[in-house]
């Protein structure tokens, strides 16, 4: 069955590069509202779904791409481990396929490694419908380029993910989440300070003045950091966590755009209005606003980072920030290389890829 | 090693239209052609490859890097770039036609940013000297390879070298935040950033461990880490590498990421012993060394339960370090486990291939049985942890047959890492050596992909031409062909 939904897949691909017909990929539809918008025909790969292996004492877990993330993370817990980069699920239906296609990571990301660190294969079809494997299920392989790698992130427009295998990790035998009044400034400050300190942290947020820090690990090392740290102790935490992941955390509702501005964890309190959520000790601040565009951007770059308009609404801008053109013609050749037809989720990340 | 020094005749014309182009914006002493000054480049690491570079350039700054690439596009001749020359796969072997663009003149630490926890330094900055510089701050740079007291990190990025600690801090992509990179026309691109992720495609991953085949890196911006408080390592001793194996899989299933988990067998701790000293028991079948490092509670916490889970593991000797001399005493054994073995015999060969951990007792045993089909010796060091074994070869390279039989070996235990699941190099890169063994690990529409990619940064295919990546021509002709042995160049640094 297997099989023959990949030879399904690879005559769809195949077909629509013959026709020069645009293809959008689809799988559980949870992020479908990032990134620019995609005419194209459905190619949906839930059906490509199960966990294809799962070795806890290897550290890692191999499954297909329709696989829905809650699906991978319930078998994971059973075995006492986790996905370490705590992958958003935004609704409900996330699947591994388009957790890595958005390349996007949760709160764990600043001190465990995103979702391109934990990759350690995949495979796919790429532009013609070639079926190719790449990296394997070991943690270190310098064989061949890092293509993988390259495919995480990459929103579909490189290949259409078919399988992946991950690192796994042991979930904390303890967690414990403090919070503290703080301006945001003196958040950004606090949090750099932290982690340049040997403290267990796995996660950083400000949000409503307000500072959050989770600690995980052995408990007595918990225990001792939380000791050195101080402020209160959180009794929801588990769910404010996922609340920030998933962004159903107040601070992402209402009407204005979101904005995901990554840049460099020190930067100095940015120069922009309305409401701010701070997330990565500093490296990550998410800011609902309606100020132009050009401003955003601008004010990420100053930082040495790049902001993404993450929640559009009904903006007709670039949802990605804008590359040099030196790197955006490298990219159109990376983009010819994989999928010479430009037929897999064209312009989805830029108009031209 | 007495291997075969591939004598192409020099161009003189090119030769001499190189060095007039390079010698426009660079020093003269900086651009060698005479004989005597080309020679010291001919190899790096893996000394059984040796090839004159027609020009050896010596940039001082980025703009001369650039420029060198600008000059050899437009004269279309092939550059390869070197680091620190450390390389065990060949990588940096030069071409007799072709540039040596050495970034040994690069070495300045630029910055190092407390607060941000970076560093930003020339590709020619050795690895340890970052740590070093970074240690007054209580910080370091993680990804250790053991030769990291002489190779730079321009090398590593190009490997995307590892270390013992790569299970819990990972490989150089996972500690790099941005690079500066020369492309092959001269121009200047920035991957990754100041934050954590970039927009765009990945190229930071796809350029680390390219082997100098999709760009030139001129600067790199790492991550550095606070020093963890407290570091113990235990000793643990079996009579079984089997059940030393097993012991590795039970660590992993209790929840431990240790900071490292290395195997010696009996071959390499005998060794060792006499070279070090370092108190290894040398009647056991195979030793584990198992790291923990974090705040002392933890460390506290792990190594009791790391004794217990050796004990119930069946081993019969089981020794935690007492303090850091203990413990770097016992590391020390481990870092010098190569040099050791170079003493045993004339020449030996290194293998690098990466094993799901459960198949390492077939493994070892498959090797153990080619030791007899090939009549030579061989010693396992093993990166228990992350599955990546260096299986050493003991030959004697004046002898051609044993030559042979060692080269044969080698390619053997690639194929048995492939069959089990694995990969032909975990760490030490393709280069030269492993460039066969390519054609088995992937198939011909994978390798068009490399090609493919190769492709859209390098057009002309000027950038180390040969290495990493086969051509489909050489996989056709693959199977008449041998794969090559390799000695080492500094048989005195520590080598994982």
């Amino acid at each position: 069955m297997a099989d023959a939904l990949v030879q399904q897949f690879a005559d769809t691909i195949r077909a629509a590069a013959d026709a020069k017909r645009p293809l959008q990929i689809r799988g559980g539809g949870s992020k479908a509202f990032y990134g620019n918008p995609v005419t194209g025909e459905d190619l949906d790969v839930t059906a490509y779904r199960g966990i294809v292996s799962y070795e806890p004492t290897e550290l890692v877990i191999t499954a297909r791409a329709g696989t829905p993330l809650a699906e991978i993370e319930t078998a994971m817990r059973e075995r006492g481990q986790m996905l370490g980069f705590e992958p958003p699920h935004f609704g409900g239906g996330a699947t591994l396929g388009g957790c890595i296609a958005a390349g996007l990571s949760g709160p764990r990301r600043a001190y465990a490694g995103s979702v391109r660190d934990f990759v350690l294969g995949v495979r796919l079809l790429d532009g013609r419908g070639t079926d190719l494997a790449f990296g394997g299920q070991v943690m270190k392989n310098v064989a061949g380029y890092d293509v993988s790698r390259l495919i995480t992130g990459s929103l579909g427009t490189l290949g259409v993910i078919l399988e992946a295998s991950l690192k796994a990790l042991p979930l904390p035998p303890a967690e414990l989440t403090l919070c503290r009044e703080q301006s945001r400034s003196d958040a950004i400050a606090t949090m750099n300070a932290w982690a340049g300190q040997p403290l267990p942290i796995t996660g950083t947020c400000h949000v409503q003045k307000r500072l959050y820090v989770r600690l995980a690990g052995a408990a007595s090392a918990v225990k001792a950091a939380a000791n050195k740290i101080g402020g209160e102790e959180v009794g929801n935490a588990a769910e404010f966590w996922r609340n920030v992941r998933d962004q159903h955390d107040v601070f992402f509702s209402g009407v204005r755009p979101t904005w995901r501005i990554s840049l460099q964890s020190t930067a100095a309190e940015l120069d922009l209005s309305g409401p701010q959520l701070v997330e990565w000790g500093g490296a990550l601040r998410w800011l609902k606003s309606d100020d132009d565009a050009m401003s955003v951007r601008k004010a990420a770059r100053k930082a040495d980072g790049h902001a993404t308009l993450f929640r559009r609404g009904a903006s007709d801008i670039g949802a990605f920030h804008p590359l040099p053109e030196a790197m955006m013609r490298l990219h159109r050749r990376v983009k010819q290389a994989m999928d010479p037809a430009g037929i897999l989720n064209p312009g989805r990340m830029y108009k031209d890829l | 090693m007495d291997a075969p020094v591939h004598a192409i005749p020099v161009d003189y014309e090119r030769q001499r239209a190189v060095c007039l182009a390079l010698r426009s914006f660079m020093p003269e002493q900086n651009v060698l052609f005479e004989r005597e000054d080309v020679t010291p480049y001919e190899c790096d690491g893996l000394s059984a490859y040796r090839q004159v570079p027609m020009v050896v350039a010596l940039p001082e700054n980025e703009e001369q890097v650039c420029a060198i690439l600008e000059a050899c596009h437009v004269l279309q001749v092939p550059v390869v770039a070197r680091g620190a020359g450390t390389g065990l796969s060949g990588g940096a072997l030069p071409m007799g036609n072709g540039v040596l663009l050495s970034l040994s003149k690069l070495m300045k630490i630029i910055a190092i940013d407390k607060a941000a926890r970076t560093a930003r330094v020339q590709p020619g900055v050795r690895n340890l000297a970052i740590s070093e510089a970074a240690a007054p701050l209580g910080l370091y740079y993680a990804p250790d390879p053991s030769s990291q007291i002489a190779c730079s990190i321009g090398g590593n990025v190009a490997e995307n070298s590892g270390g013992v600690h790569c299970l819990k801090y990972g490989l150089t992509v996972h500690n790099i935040l941005k690079l500066r990179v020369a492309t092959i026309e001269g121009d200047i691109i920035e991957l990754g950033g100041g934050g954590l992720d970039a927009a765009g495609y990945d190229l930071l991953a796809l350029m680390t461990g390219s082997e100098g085949l999709l760009g030139v890196v001129t600067e790199i911006t790492v991550k550095l880490l606070p020093r963890p408080e407290s570091a113990q390592v235990v000793l643990a001793a079996f009579d079984d590498v089997g059940a030393a194996g097993q012991a590795v899989a039970n660590v992993i299933a209790a929840g431990i990421i240790p900071a490292g988990m290395e195997m010696m067998d009996q071959a390499a701790t005998l060794a060792v012993e006499p070279f070090v000293n370092a108190g290894y028991p040398t009647d056991a079948a195979g030793i584990l060394l198992v790291e923990s490092d974090g705040t002392h509670e933890e460390v506290a916490d792990e190594i009791r339960r790391i004794e217990d889970i050796m004990t119930h593991s069946g081993a019969h000797i089981v020794r935690t370090s007492q303090d850091e001399t203990e413990r770097l005493k016992l590391w020390a054994g481990r870092k010098a486990a190569f040099p050791a073995v170079g003493r045993l015999s004339p020449d030996y060969y290194c293998m690098d291939g990466t094993i799901p951990r459960k198949r390492l007792a077939e493994v070892l045993r498959g090797i153990a049985t080619m030791e007899k089909k090939y009549d030579l010796r061989c010693a396992n060091v093993f990166h228990a942890g992350d599955g990546n074994l260096h299986p050493l070869i003991l030959y004697d390279a004046n002898d051609a047959d044993q030559l042979k039989r060692a080269e044969d070996f080698g390619a053997e235990i690639l194929k048995l890492c492939i069959d089990v699941g694995g990969t032909i190099t975990g760490e030490h890169g393709v280069g030269v050596e492993k460039i066969d063994s390519m054609c088995i690990q992937f198939k011909t529409a994978e390798l068009e992909t490399f090609h493919a990619l190769k492709h859209a940064f390098d057009e002309h295919g000027l950038l180390n031409p040969g290495k990493a990546v086969p051509t489909l021509h050489r996989c056709a002709e693959f199977g008449r062909m041998h794969v090559h042995a390799g000695t080492e160049k500094f048989p005195d640094i520590p080598r994982f």
